[in-house]
């Protein structure tokens, strides 16, 4: 990251076919994330939040402008590039968690690294860590289906920070936890953001969520309606 | 590579009831193929042998104008020994036989039979021409169980023979059964019988005289003599070929619809998973995986259904399949009526090339019935997949 930034969009527009007109998405995003940061695309369903994540995680291509992401435009990526990005610098976080039923928790965590080619006893040492952050030591044998939402959460949590990624994308992850879960979840999220410096997006309308963030950046209709960063105790940005 | 082989493994596991249903009904398909193929083979293997036992030893030298399917040429189609095969004739290793039309009067009835003259002392054979060395008033004569049935005839039985000798002069007088066989080659049975080579000889006014000559595995196969013709052995099943082909093309049918309904359990397995993995798919391709990885990844998955179903085969298939090679395979009806060598117990046999030939085809088909499907996969959306949205 030559200046610092993690992520960078330049006048980001998407564009959807719908009918025989189209949907403007993303209207012109210019944004910058610098490493660290704790922030969240806040806005209502359709506000174009979830698009611009999808962009940034190279899971989807803008329709004009660009998005930088670690120093890699999106839209210049071939397929392989792009898979390569989010296989070694991205984690994925998801509403619906998007675990593996099949798999144990184990299996569940361990999948990144067996897609970077870690060996077996550097797979197992860092599996642990990632399960000793969520506090899912004692789960390693389970399957997602015995879990409860909050421990699937958490799963997902450690599968997204095992690999120890510059970048974490989390896509409505506190929407299917109750209070409690979700301070938790938050609380872990929190604390790898500070411990392991890893910068963390959210895409959100959860007043819990909002709560933690550091950085508010606020959507409306597929622009940016407002940034509000979170000032600390002494009244530093 | 190793990794979708380890996933898929995982998944396939993971899927419980649903793979184990696959794998039950492929490794199935696997066994009986291989079953019905090695009847075939054990039929083929079987039908030569018993030929070679019975008919043909392992060649024949047939007068230029002997004709099996003929019996009016019989009566001109012979010539004296040549002078090329009077050695191996002493030593036993290729036997004349000498054959004629003849008519047998059995309880009073009409039947038309070949007569062959054959030397009782000769070792080709296992026709029991040992029992032609009978002492009797009669003609000694032995028979196969085919021709016994259909005069209703049995050891020790008279029975009128008559004839037409070189002159064109009709003779009549009794043989005697003396030895029944029973051989599963109804060409060597059915019409046929069996008397002492020199006692036609003599019937026929045909001093020295053969229609064939039966050789030996020890006997080098030369250019025929002039009048004579070389009949290989290959030439002489090629019958029994043309028939294995013909009944192999039917029990394809049978094993290619097997596989079909292997193919459409894979198949349909595929296009469900693929419909209702669609978070799954989206979560590989956000954590890293290219979608033509995925399209691999489903491959592998839906081919090593063929792999589990040769586990499982192996471990059910083997000891089946060794027990019918012991005890083979009694065939419910009578064969004597077929007119083909056909055992009542067939014997499977089955060699590496049947198995591995069998397995790599099931594999193949498996794989591209599994890739098929999966090519969806490479057109989806990930952001649509990742939301379970129907593509």
């Amino acid at each position: 990251m030559e200046n610092g930034l993690v992520i960078e969009t330049k006048k980001l527009v998407k564009k959807f076919p719908v009918g025989k007109g189209e949907f403007i998405a993303l209207n012109g995003i210019d944004l910058k994330i610098g490493k660290g940061e704790f922030a969240g695309l806040i806005g209502p369903s359709g506000s174009g939040k979830t698009t611009l994540l999808n962009i940034i995680g190279s899971l989807d291509m803008p329709s004009s402008g660009e998005a930088v992401v670690l120093d890699r435009p999106v839209s210049t990526l071939s397929s392989r590039e792009a898979a390569s990005l989010r296989k070694e610098s991205i984690g994925f976080i998801f509403q619906s968690y998007n675990l593996l039923a099949v798999h144990t928790v184990f299996e569940n965590v361990e999948f990144p690294l067996l897609l970077l080619n870690y060996n077996s006893a550097d797979r197992r040492k860092m599996v642990n860590d990632a399960l000793s952050w969520v506090g899912l030591s004692d789960k390693t044998r389970s399957k997602p289906p015995q879990l409860s939402g909050g421990e699937c959460q958490r799963v997902a949590i450690a599968r997204a920070m095992v690999k120890k990624p510059s970048l974490v994308l989390a896509d409505e992850p506190t929407a299917n936890l109750d209070a409690a879960n979700s301070h938790n979840i938050l609380t872990t999220m929190e604390t790898l953001n500070r411990e392991l410096g890893t910068t963390f997006l959210f895409a959100t309308h959860d007043e819990k969520v909002i709560s933690y963030l550091k950085r508010k950046i606020f959507l409306v209709d597929g622009r940016i309606d407002r940034d509000e960063v979170k000032q600390n105790q002494n009244g530093e940005k | 590579m190793r990794l979708a082989i380890k996933l898929a493994i995982r998944n396939l596991i993971g899927a419980g009831l649903r793979t184990w249903l696959n794998v039950i009904v492929l490794s199935f398909s696997f066994v009986v193929i291989i079953w019905i193929k090695g009847v075939m083979a054990g039929w083929d293997h079987q039908a030569k042998k018993d030929m070679s036992d019975f008919e043909i030893g392992s060649g024949q030298y047939w007068h230029s104008g002997y004709d099996p399917y003929d019996p009016f040429s019989l009566l001109d189609n012979h010539a004296p020994v040549p002078e090329g095969f009077r050695a191996g004739v002493a030593e036993g290793s290729i036997e004349p036989e000498l054959i004629v039309q003849g008519t047998l009067y059995p309880g009073g009835r009409l039947q038309s039979v070949i007569i062959r003259g054959i030397d009782p002392d000769q070792k080709i054979l296992k026709i029991p021409t040992g029992k032609l060395d009978a002492a009797t008033d009669a003609i000694p004569a032995v028979i196969g169980s085919i021709m016994a049935k259909n005069l209703k005839a049995s050891a020790g039985d008279r029975i009128m023979l008559r004839w037409r000798d070189a002159h064109g002069t009709f003779d009549a007088t009794d043989i005697v059964i003396e030895g029944i066989f029973s051989s599963n080659v109804p060409s060597a049975e059915a019409g046929q019988i069996y008397i002492p080579l020199e006692r036609l000889r003599k019937m026929m006014s045909m001093p020295g005289e053969a229609t064939l000559f039966t050789f030996s595995s020890s006997f080098s196969p030369e250019t025929a003599p002039e009048g004579w013709v070389l009949r290989t052995r290959k030439e002489l099943t090629s019958s029994i070929d043309e028939m294995i082909k013909m009944k192999s093309t039917g029990q394809s049918i049978l094993y290619g619809v097997l596989l079909l309904l292997a193919m459409l359990a894979i198949f349909d397995t595929q296009v469900l998973s693929i419909f209702r993995r669609q978070k799954e798919i989206g979560t590989y391709i956000a954590l890293g995986y290219t979608r033509h990885q995925v399209v691999g990844l489903f491959t592998v998955e839906g081919t090593m259904y063929a792999v589990l179903a040769a586990i499982l085969s192996a471990a059910y298939g083997l000891p089946f399949l060794t027990w019918q090679a012991r005890a083979g395979w009694s065939i419910p009806i009578d064969t004597s009526e077929f007119g083909i060598a056909m055992a009542k117990t067939l014997y499977p046999v089955y060699s590496a090339g049947l198995v591995v030939t069998t397995v790599l085809a099931v594999m193949i088909v498996t794989a591209v019935v599994s890739y098929w499907p999966s090519r969806r996969i490479a057109k989806m959306s990930p952001t649509d997949a990742l939301r379970g949205k129907l593509q």
